[in-house]
């Protein structure tokens, strides 16, 4: 009955593990045909009980169990299952070699019955240990399947993570491209505001030199108009002279005449030049450079600076003195261009003067120079002025677009800036300041000849 | 002799001065010296004390102006002061008002109307 054990659970251990891979597979027949086997051994175990007649029993369980190890063998389906088998193929044998020896050869098997069961033992211990180390393998099989599940578990949210992520992403690029149109339609904005703004300095600078030019004009008006006046007088004196002969006094008044319509002449030539420089500064430069004689630039837009000065300021007054070299000649400059410069750094001058005067009031006498100089291959127009200086702090500031130590809304800041444009870019000179805070500065402008 | 000082930086005011009142030159009615700025018709001043009974003087000159010039003869010279009339382009209520204030006697404006000029030399100078 013993004996009668071991082939019972083997037959069961093994039908059942068919069975399960049958159903697994979907091999349904098969799983049926297991389901039988299994009743069957159970029968098989019953009857062995019932009839204790080992020796019958043990025979039917050896050939069944030779019938379960060798018919799957043989079956394609079961082939994954070659391992599982093979570990009941020694004890399959063993016990069959065993019980045949000993019908065969009882004396013999007297003497090796307990090599017999000594190896009978050993693939017990086989089976055992092939059945507990195949557990563990579907053990670490199913941990294998569950955590290969997780990771596609994982994968699937990871997955879905990217998609929401590229929407996002999606939507954050739509909105900086849209950021970035805004940011160029305003710079697009600036870039015209800016524009605007330098031609609102032009015009301002246009603007101070209206009332300078309406008084310069004045004055050789006035001359005209005086002069023509008084040479009708003359004319009427002369006629008189005549009649009576006075052929030295009619002399004199010819020549009186003759002068009289030299100075009409020069100052009608004068209000001339006046209107023909506005229209020059007023006219969008055509960036031509032309031979042009500095120092009658120079000259024109000083007293257009003084008295568009004058004109705005009522109490305004200051000296004003030019120290002109004779041997310039003439160099090719834009002439609007560098007659706003000139203006400028005039203007400025005047500025710094009329500032320092108000602080120090009757004791200080403001003073304004410009020299031009020839220096070697170079050009040098100076513009000193007596006036409170640039604080050593600022000074690297004054050429920057938009950068005014007037109050708000009394100078752009633009001046000095395009002045540096214009001498540097345009004219591939030098526009520098020497200051002293306290006692005035002077802009220097080096121009190549 | 009546001296008259006109004070003027365009020289042509000179000739033109002397054009319109060459009859009253030539008949030593009056006298005119010309300075062309306000420091050279004080200068003038210091060295002919009391010889300029009528100062004509333009307003706006560089360096000192008509203005300060004006203040500068009614301070120092007071017995008697000369006649200080100024002449200016620029005819405005705060120059005029600064003109009076400081002393002006009379206040032309540009261009010269020589006419009227005379008219008034005439009263002054009786």
């Amino acid at each position: 009955m013993s004996l009668s054990i071991v082939p019972f659970i083997v037959s069961l251990v093994f039908l059942n593990r068919f069975r399960r891979f049958s159903r697994a597979n979907g091999l349904l027949h098969w799983e049926m045909l297991f389901r039988y086997a299994l009743l069957l051994s159970v029968a098989l175990f019953i009857t062995g009980m019932v009839f204790k007649s080992e020796d019958f029993t043990k025979w039917l369980w050896h050939i069944y169990l030779i019938v379960l190890v060798v018919f799957p063998l043989q079956q394609k389906e079961f082939r994954p299952l070659r391992n599982f088998i093979s570990a009941f193929i020694p004890y399959v044998l063993i016990s069959v070699v065993s019980d045949l020896t000993e019908v065969i050869n009882a004396d013999f098997f007297k003497t090796t019955e307990t090599y017999f069961k000594n190896i009978t033992a050993l693939t017990y211990i086989w089976m055992i240990a092939l059945f507990y180390s195949q557990n563990r393998q579907n053990k670490a099989a199913e941990r294998e399947r569950i955590k290969r599940l997780h990771e596609d578990e994982l994968n699937k949210v990871i997955a879905a993570r990217k998609v929401e992520l590229e929407v996002l992403v999606q939507e954050r690029t739509v909105e900086l491209t849209k950021q970035k149109e805004e940011l160029e339609n305003t710079l697009e904005e600036l870039r015209a505001t800016q524009s605007q703004l330098i031609q609102s300095e032009k015009m301002a600078s246009l603007g101070e030199l209206t009332a300078g030019i309406a008084h310069e004009i004045q004055n050789p008006l006035n001359f005209v108009n005086n002069f023509s006046e008084v040479s009708v007088e003359l004319l009427d004196e002369m006629q008189a002279e005549i009649g009576r002969g006075n052929s030295e006094e009619v002399k004199q008044i010819v020549t009186d005449l003759k002068q009289n319509l030299e100075k009409i002449n020069h100052h009608g030539k004068r209000a001339d030049s006046i209107v023909k420089g506005m229209l020059q500064h007023s006219r969008t430069s055509t960036g031509q450079k032309e031979p042009t004689d500095i120092n009658a630039l120079a000259d024109e837009y000083l007293r257009l600076a003084y008295h568009g000065l004058r004109a705005k300021d009522k109490s305004f007054n200051a000296k004003f003195e030019t120290d002109l070299d004779p041997n310039l000649g003439k160099i090719n400059v834009i002439p609007q261009d560098m007659g706003r410069v000139i203006l400028n750094l005039l203007t400025n001058a005047f500025y710094a003067v009329t500032e320092k005067k108000k602080l120090l009031g009757e004791s200080f006498q403001p003073s304004v120079t410009i020299s031009t100089r020839k220096m070697g291959k170079n050009v040098e127009i100076r513009v000193t002025d007596n006036g409170n200086g640039i604080p050593e702090k600022i000074i690297d500031k004054i050429f920057q677009p938009f950068f005014s130590t007037k109050p708000t809304g009394k100078g752009t800041g633009l001046g000095l800036s395009l002045c540096y444009e214009i001498v540097t870019k345009g004219h591939g000179g030098e526009l520098s300041v020497e200051t002293k805070e306290g006692e005035g500065s002077i802009f220097i402008c080096t121009l190549p000849l | 002799m009546n001296k008259i000082l006109v004070v003027d930086d365009e020289r042509d005011i000179q000739t033109l001065f002397e054009q319109h009142f060459r009859k009253e030159i030539r008949h030593g009615e009056v006298q005119f010296v010309f300075s062309f700025s306000g420091e050279e018709a004080l200068t003038y001043m210091y060295e002919h004390e009391q010889e300029a009974v009528l100062i004509l003087s333009d307003i706006n000159m560089p360096g000192m102006s008509g203005l300060e010039l004006l203040k500068h003869i009614k301070e120092k010279y007071e017995k008697p002061p000369p006649v200080v009339m100024m002449i200016t382009a620029y005819g405005d209520d705060d120059n005029y008002r600064t003109a009076m204030r400081l002393g002006a006697d009379d206040f032309l404006t540009k261009p010269l109307d020589f006419k009227s000029l005379k008219e008034k030399l005439k009263t002054t100078l009786l």
